[in-house]
């Protein structure tokens, strides 16, 4: 028969190691970057890649860039039509329904998922950096 | 993209191998022609062109990749089924565009692949299969945004058959490479 002690020694040995745990998971954790390249890779990469245009344009200095800017890719009307430069709040809104957005452009995306839109954006962010590391 | 001694082997063994994807065609004019029944809805030729650039350059990949001389026997075999079934796509999403009076979006040349997918710095058979498994994955998310865009639901229907292949090939590429599956369901987003 276990005694009360110990039961609580238990208790309190085993919130101590959880204490540990999620300290360390912390610690640990993963840069919304990195988070965001592997999301970026599955949901954007069918047609865009961060070097080179493809399909849509390429995603290299994207943050702070003027809206259908880059100068060897062939945006749609609709696109051309929007002004200003993409932000991370103009990006939030492009992600999560590009139809809505400019309508009649090329590119069919709508992501509900807004913490998935800012760790897109994290990694957009990252390879926007003014000497491009990322 | 660095070509081996072994090209011209390679190319020929290709180029007898594509006539099999040219007999799968037919396979699918079924599927074309029950979508090609419904009215097509100006919006959805947008959509329907989009994929048909996808379909472009997923061929061009495994074109250029079969003719390398990067690949094993073994593989080149598997790449070939791949591109057959990416060219019975395309077939298909241009007979739709066509069939509505639209001029079907045209591939761009093995040049413009080559440098727009790197594929110059292919090194390795393992180099071919990682960059196909990117385009695969990234294929099959593309085709479900795709599919919620639609309004027709016939067109739906096809686009959803042609994401489930993209999904096949991207899991048998996966499995080649010894890559684990994602534990997290909605592989290619929701």
């Amino acid at each position: 028969m276990v005694s009360l002690q110990a039961r609580q020694a238990w208790i309190v040995v085993s919130a101590c190691l959880l204490g540990v745990a999620f300290g360390m998971g912390s610690a640990s954790a993963v840069d919304p970057a990195t988070e965001g390249r592997d999301l970026y890779q599955n949901q954007c990469g069918g047609c865009h890649s961060v070097e080179t245009n493809r399909i849509g344009p390429r995603h290299k200095g994207v943050v702070g860039r003027r809206i259908a800017s880059v100068p060897d890719y062939d945006y749609s009307p609709a696109l051309k039509r929007l002004s200003g430069t993409w932000t991370p709040a103009r990006l939030d809104l492009w992600l999560s329904g590009t139809q809505k957005m400019a309508p009649g452009s090329r590119m069919y995306l709508a992501l509900d998922d807004a913490a998935q839109r800012q760790l897109i954006i994290a990694y957009l962010k990252s390879v926007s950096a003014p000497d491009g590391s990322k | 993209m660095e070509f081996h001694p072994g090209l011209h082997l390679a190319r020929r063994n290709f180029l007898a191998h594509a006539g099999l994807a040219a007999l799968g065609a037919g396979a699918s004019t079924l599927v074309v022609a029950r979508a090609s029944a419904a009215a097509i809805q100006p919006g959805d030729i947008g959509v329907i062109q989009t994929a048909l650039a996808l379909e472009h350059e997923g061929i061009a990949a495994y074109q250029i990749a079969g003719k390398s001389g990067l690949l094993s026997p073994k593989t080149l075999k598997l790449a070939l089924v791949f591109l057959g079934h990416h060219q019975m796509h395309r077939d298909s999403l241009a007979k739709l565009v066509a069939d509505a009076g639209g001029k079907p979006v045209e591939p761009r040349t093995d040049a413009q692949y080559t440098a727009d997918l790197q594929l110059g710095a292919l090194r390795t058979e393992s180099d071919v299969v990682a960059l196909a498994t990117r385009l695969e994955r990234g294929a099959a998310s593309a085709y479900i945004g795709q599919i919620a865009a639609l309004s027709e639901p016939r067109i739906a229907q096809l686009f959803a058959g042609i994401c489930a292949d993209e999904a096949a090939h991207w899991t048998t590429l996966n499995n080649a490479a010894g890559t684990p599956i994602p534990t997290a369901a909605y592989l290619f987003g929701r």
